[in-house]
Protein backbone atom coordinates (compact mmCIF):
# COMPACT_ATOMS: atom_id res chain seq x y z
CA UNK A 1 0.00 0.00 0.00
CA UNK A 2 1.10 3.34 -1.14
CA UNK A 3 0.23 6.74 0.68
CA UNK A 4 -0.56 8.30 -2.89
CA UNK A 5 -3.28 5.33 -3.62
CA UNK A 6 -5.49 6.46 0.03
CA UNK A 7 -8.44 8.75 -0.52
CA UNK A 8 -9.84 10.52 2.54
CA UNK A 9 -13.03 8.77 3.63
CA UNK A 10 -12.03 5.41 2.56
CA UNK A 11 -13.24 2.94 4.49
CA UNK A 12 -10.76 0.09 6.72
CA UNK A 13 -11.82 -3.29 6.54
CA UNK A 14 -13.95 -3.91 9.03
CA UNK A 15 -14.13 -6.90 11.83
CA UNK A 16 -16.32 -9.16 13.89
CA UNK A 17 -15.10 -9.92 17.34
CA UNK A 18 -17.00 -12.15 19.36
CA UNK A 19 -15.95 -12.53 23.02
CA UNK A 20 -16.32 -16.11 25.19
CA UNK A 21 -16.03 -16.93 28.10
CA UNK A 22 -12.88 -18.99 27.23
CA UNK A 23 -11.33 -15.80 25.39
CA UNK A 24 -12.08 -13.09 28.64
CA UNK A 25 -10.36 -15.56 30.91
CA UNK A 26 -7.24 -16.33 28.36
CA UNK A 27 -7.12 -12.04 27.49
CA UNK A 28 -7.67 -11.36 31.47
CA UNK A 29 -4.79 -13.96 32.47
CA UNK A 30 -2.78 -12.54 30.09
CA UNK A 31 -2.96 -9.22 31.17
CA UNK A 32 -3.03 -10.27 35.06
CA UNK A 33 -6.41 -8.43 35.87
CA UNK A 34 -8.50 -10.68 38.39
CA UNK A 35 -11.31 -8.37 38.33
CA UNK A 36 -14.42 -10.31 38.70
CA UNK A 37 -16.70 -8.71 36.21
CA UNK A 38 -15.03 -10.63 33.33
CA UNK A 39 -15.60 -14.18 34.71
CA UNK A 40 -18.04 -14.48 37.66
CA UNK A 41 -21.67 -13.64 36.43
CA UNK A 42 -23.33 -14.15 39.49
CA UNK A 43 -21.12 -11.52 41.09
CA UNK A 44 -21.03 -9.28 38.36
CA UNK A 45 -25.05 -8.91 38.21
CA UNK A 46 -26.04 -9.37 41.51
CA UNK A 47 -23.56 -6.95 43.38
CA UNK A 48 -22.13 -4.53 40.46
CA UNK A 49 -25.25 -4.60 38.82
CA UNK A 50 -24.38 -4.96 35.47
CA UNK A 51 -26.52 -7.13 32.90
CA UNK A 52 -23.75 -9.72 32.24
CA UNK A 53 -20.18 -10.50 32.10
CA UNK A 54 -18.15 -7.27 30.71
CA UNK A 55 -16.29 -7.32 27.58
CA UNK A 56 -12.72 -5.74 29.24
CA UNK A 57 -12.30 -2.22 27.65
CA UNK A 58 -8.65 -2.71 27.09
CA UNK A 59 -9.53 -5.32 24.78
CA UNK A 60 -11.64 -3.22 22.58
CA UNK A 61 -8.73 -0.79 22.85
CA UNK A 62 -6.91 -3.62 21.01
CA UNK A 63 -9.14 -4.93 18.67
CA UNK A 64 -9.33 -1.37 17.79
CA UNK A 65 -5.41 -0.59 17.16
CA UNK A 66 -5.95 -4.35 15.03
CA UNK A 67 -7.95 -2.16 12.66
CA UNK A 68 -5.15 0.15 11.70
CA UNK A 69 -2.18 -2.92 12.35
CA UNK A 70 -3.82 -5.31 9.89
CA UNK A 71 -4.42 -2.66 7.19
CA UNK A 72 -0.63 -1.26 7.35
CA UNK A 73 1.03 -4.33 7.13
CA UNK A 74 4.74 -3.54 6.87
CA UNK A 75 4.16 -0.33 4.92
CA UNK A 76 3.63 2.25 7.55
CA UNK A 77 4.23 2.82 11.86
CA UNK A 78 1.35 3.23 13.73
CA UNK A 79 2.69 6.04 15.88
CA UNK A 80 0.08 7.46 17.85
CA UNK A 81 -3.91 6.09 19.05
CA UNK A 82 -6.65 6.52 21.27
CA UNK A 83 -9.52 5.22 21.95
CA UNK A 84 -12.32 5.95 24.84
CA UNK A 85 -14.53 3.30 26.41
CA UNK A 86 -18.26 4.99 26.07
CA UNK A 87 -20.24 2.64 27.02
CA UNK A 88 -20.50 -0.96 28.46
CA UNK A 89 -20.19 -3.86 26.35
CA UNK A 90 -21.48 -7.73 27.29
CA UNK A 91 -20.62 -11.02 26.82
CA UNK A 92 -22.52 -12.61 24.02
CA UNK A 93 -22.13 -9.29 21.85
CA UNK A 94 -20.82 -9.28 18.42
CA UNK A 95 -18.94 -6.07 18.03
CA UNK A 96 -17.78 -4.37 14.91
CA UNK A 97 -14.64 -3.00 14.91
CA UNK A 98 -13.46 -0.41 11.15
CA UNK A 99 -12.54 3.03 10.72
CA UNK A 100 -11.79 5.49 7.89
CA UNK A 101 -9.24 7.75 6.33
CA UNK A 102 -9.64 11.67 7.89
CA UNK A 103 -6.70 13.59 6.28
CA UNK A 104 -3.61 12.42 3.99
CA UNK A 105 -0.34 14.41 4.51
CA UNK A 106 1.91 13.44 1.78
CA UNK A 107 4.96 15.64 2.71
CA UNK A 108 5.11 14.68 6.27
CA UNK A 109 3.96 10.91 5.19
CA UNK A 110 1.34 10.71 7.95
CA UNK A 111 -2.02 9.71 7.76
CA UNK A 112 -4.87 10.35 10.49
CA UNK A 113 -7.86 7.70 10.91
CA UNK A 114 -11.14 7.67 13.05
CA UNK A 115 -11.64 4.15 14.24
CA UNK A 116 -14.70 2.48 16.26
CA UNK A 117 -16.33 -0.54 18.16
CA UNK A 118 -20.19 -0.69 16.91
CA UNK A 119 -22.56 -2.89 19.04
CA UNK A 120 -25.47 -5.14 17.13
CA UNK A 121 -27.57 -1.96 17.67
CA UNK A 122 -25.16 -0.16 15.45
CA UNK A 123 -23.95 2.81 18.05
CA UNK A 124 -20.63 3.69 18.45
CA UNK A 125 -19.37 2.43 21.85
CA UNK A 126 -16.13 2.70 21.86
CA UNK A 127 -14.61 5.51 19.06
CA UNK A 128 -10.88 5.68 18.27
CA UNK A 129 -8.45 8.17 16.52
CA UNK A 130 -5.23 6.93 14.83
CA UNK A 131 -1.76 8.52 13.02
CA UNK A 132 -0.06 6.56 10.88
CA UNK A 133 3.45 7.37 9.19
CA UNK A 134 4.57 5.91 5.68
CA UNK A 135 8.02 4.23 5.59
CA UNK B 1 -21.31 16.56 44.81
CA UNK B 2 -18.15 16.83 45.83
CA UNK B 3 -16.67 13.39 46.41
CA UNK B 4 -12.88 14.57 45.91
CA UNK B 5 -10.82 16.08 49.02
CA UNK B 6 -7.88 18.10 48.81
CA UNK B 7 -5.75 14.65 49.92
CA UNK B 8 -7.39 13.13 46.69
CA UNK B 9 -6.15 16.25 44.70
CA UNK B 10 -2.64 16.29 46.29
CA UNK B 11 -1.92 13.22 44.33
CA UNK B 12 -1.87 14.91 41.24
CA UNK B 13 1.68 15.48 39.94
CA UNK B 14 2.72 12.56 42.15
CA UNK B 15 5.14 9.64 40.85
CA UNK B 16 4.86 6.49 41.19
CA UNK B 17 8.28 4.14 41.94
CA UNK B 18 9.76 2.59 38.64
CA UNK B 19 8.89 -0.76 37.46
CA UNK B 20 11.00 -2.84 35.46
CA UNK B 21 9.47 -5.81 33.11
CA UNK B 22 11.13 -8.32 31.54
CA UNK B 23 9.79 -8.86 27.98
CA UNK B 24 9.33 -12.67 27.15
CA UNK B 25 8.38 -13.87 24.17
CA UNK B 26 6.02 -16.03 25.67
CA UNK B 27 3.71 -13.61 27.34
CA UNK B 28 3.32 -11.86 24.01
CA UNK B 29 2.43 -15.19 22.48
CA UNK B 30 -0.56 -15.55 25.34
CA UNK B 31 -1.33 -11.84 24.34
CA UNK B 32 -1.55 -11.96 20.81
CA UNK B 33 -3.31 -15.63 21.08
CA UNK B 34 -5.63 -13.87 23.67
CA UNK B 35 -6.14 -10.40 21.44
CA UNK B 36 -6.78 -12.86 18.23
CA UNK B 37 -4.25 -11.27 16.42
CA UNK B 38 -3.25 -11.80 12.85
CA UNK B 39 -0.02 -10.87 12.42
CA UNK B 40 2.45 -13.69 12.82
CA UNK B 41 5.19 -11.29 13.95
CA UNK B 42 2.96 -10.99 17.36
CA UNK B 43 1.83 -14.07 17.07
CA UNK B 44 5.30 -15.92 17.01
CA UNK B 45 6.27 -13.71 20.12
CA UNK B 46 8.61 -11.03 17.83
CA UNK B 47 7.33 -8.16 18.88
CA UNK B 48 4.27 -7.19 21.01
CA UNK B 49 1.10 -5.52 19.98
CA UNK B 50 1.17 -1.82 21.10
CA UNK B 51 -1.94 -2.84 23.88
CA UNK B 52 0.54 -5.47 25.23
CA UNK B 53 1.73 -2.69 27.65
CA UNK B 54 -1.69 -2.54 29.30
CA UNK B 55 -1.23 -3.33 33.32
CA UNK B 56 2.06 -4.82 32.49
CA UNK B 57 3.50 -1.81 34.32
CA UNK B 58 1.88 -2.55 37.68
CA UNK B 59 3.08 -4.32 40.17
CA UNK B 60 2.65 -7.94 40.93
CA UNK B 61 -0.21 -8.34 44.07
CA UNK B 62 -0.01 -11.00 46.68
CA UNK B 63 -3.43 -12.69 46.38
CA UNK B 64 -4.18 -11.21 50.28
CA UNK B 65 -3.55 -7.80 48.83
CA UNK B 66 -6.83 -8.31 46.15
CA UNK B 67 -9.59 -7.18 47.03
CA UNK B 68 -13.60 -9.34 47.30
CA UNK B 69 -14.05 -7.87 43.57
CA UNK B 70 -10.63 -8.97 42.71
CA UNK B 71 -9.24 -5.37 41.99
CA UNK B 72 -6.03 -4.87 44.48
CA UNK B 73 -6.27 -2.77 47.34
CA UNK B 74 -5.95 0.77 46.68
CA UNK B 75 -6.23 -0.55 42.96
CA UNK B 76 -2.53 1.10 42.86
CA UNK B 77 -0.68 3.35 44.40
CA UNK B 78 -2.50 6.64 44.79
CA UNK B 79 -5.37 7.95 46.89
CA UNK B 80 -8.10 5.85 48.43
CA UNK B 81 -11.29 7.16 46.59
CA UNK B 82 -15.01 7.16 47.95
CA UNK B 83 -16.45 5.20 45.26
CA UNK B 84 -15.07 1.86 44.34
CA UNK B 85 -16.28 0.02 41.35
CA UNK B 86 -13.81 0.61 38.70
CA UNK B 87 -14.26 0.69 34.91
CA UNK B 88 -11.49 1.19 32.09
CA UNK B 89 -12.01 4.23 30.53
CA UNK B 90 -9.64 5.17 27.98
CA UNK B 91 -6.25 4.89 26.77
CA UNK B 92 -3.85 7.25 24.26
CA UNK B 93 -0.66 5.59 23.17
CA UNK B 94 2.66 7.21 21.78
CA UNK B 95 4.83 4.23 20.31
CA UNK B 96 8.18 5.77 19.51
CA UNK B 97 10.21 2.11 19.14
CA UNK B 98 9.05 -1.39 19.24
CA UNK B 99 8.79 -3.75 21.82
CA UNK B 100 10.75 -7.26 21.64
CA UNK B 101 11.21 -10.06 23.47
CA UNK B 102 14.65 -10.24 25.49
CA UNK B 103 14.03 -6.40 26.13
CA UNK B 104 13.69 -5.02 30.23
CA UNK B 105 11.65 -1.64 30.45
CA UNK B 106 10.72 0.11 33.03
CA UNK B 107 8.28 2.07 33.30
CA UNK B 108 7.18 4.98 35.53
CA UNK B 109 3.39 6.16 35.94
CA UNK B 110 2.37 9.85 37.17
CA UNK B 111 -1.54 10.57 37.98
CA UNK B 112 -1.94 14.19 36.09
CA UNK B 113 -5.79 14.66 36.83
CA UNK B 114 -8.46 13.26 39.28
CA UNK B 115 -11.43 14.76 38.78
CA UNK B 116 -15.58 14.24 39.37
CA UNK B 117 -18.41 14.14 37.31
CA UNK B 118 -21.93 13.22 37.04
CA UNK B 119 -23.19 10.38 35.17
CA UNK B 120 -26.07 8.74 34.34
CA UNK B 121 -25.64 6.01 36.69
CA UNK B 122 -24.33 8.60 39.56
CA UNK B 123 -21.33 10.30 40.47
CA UNK B 124 -18.07 9.20 38.50
CA UNK B 125 -14.26 9.82 39.49
CA UNK B 126 -11.82 10.11 36.26
CA UNK B 127 -8.29 9.21 37.08
CA UNK B 128 -5.48 10.29 34.55
CA UNK B 129 -2.17 8.15 34.78
CA UNK B 130 0.49 8.97 32.49
CA UNK B 131 3.13 6.35 31.75
CA UNK B 132 6.53 6.55 30.57
CA UNK B 133 8.45 3.78 29.05
CA UNK B 134 11.62 3.13 28.26
CA UNK B 135 14.55 0.71 27.28
CA UNK B 136 17.96 -0.25 29.31
CA UNK B 137 19.60 2.64 27.10
CA UNK B 138 16.99 5.47 28.82
CA UNK B 139 15.50 5.77 24.93
CA UNK B 140 11.39 6.44 25.29
CA UNK B 141 10.02 3.76 23.68
CA UNK B 142 6.26 4.10 24.41
CA UNK B 143 3.79 7.24 26.51
CA UNK B 144 0.53 6.13 27.29
CA UNK B 145 -2.34 8.44 28.99
CA UNK B 146 -4.47 5.86 30.89
CA UNK B 147 -8.19 7.07 32.27
CA UNK B 148 -9.50 5.10 35.10
CA UNK B 149 -13.10 5.48 35.96
CA UNK B 150 -14.64 4.52 39.76
CA UNK B 151 -18.47 4.88 39.78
Amino acid sequence: MKITDLKEGQQLPARTHTATNVSLFCYNAAVWNPHRIHYDQHYTTEIERHPGIVIDGPLQGDWISQVVLNWIGDDADLTQFSYANRQAAYLGETLTSGGSVTSIDEASRSVALVLFIKNQQGDVITPGTARITFK
Amino acid sequence: MNLLTKEHRSWIGQEEPAVSVDISRRDIQKYAAATEQLNDKYLNGDEAPPMFVFNLFTEIQQLNNLRSDGLARGTAPGPSLPLKRVMAGGIEIKQYKPIKPGQTLNGVRRITDIYEKEGRTGPLIFTVRNLTVTDEKGDLVLEEIQTGIAR
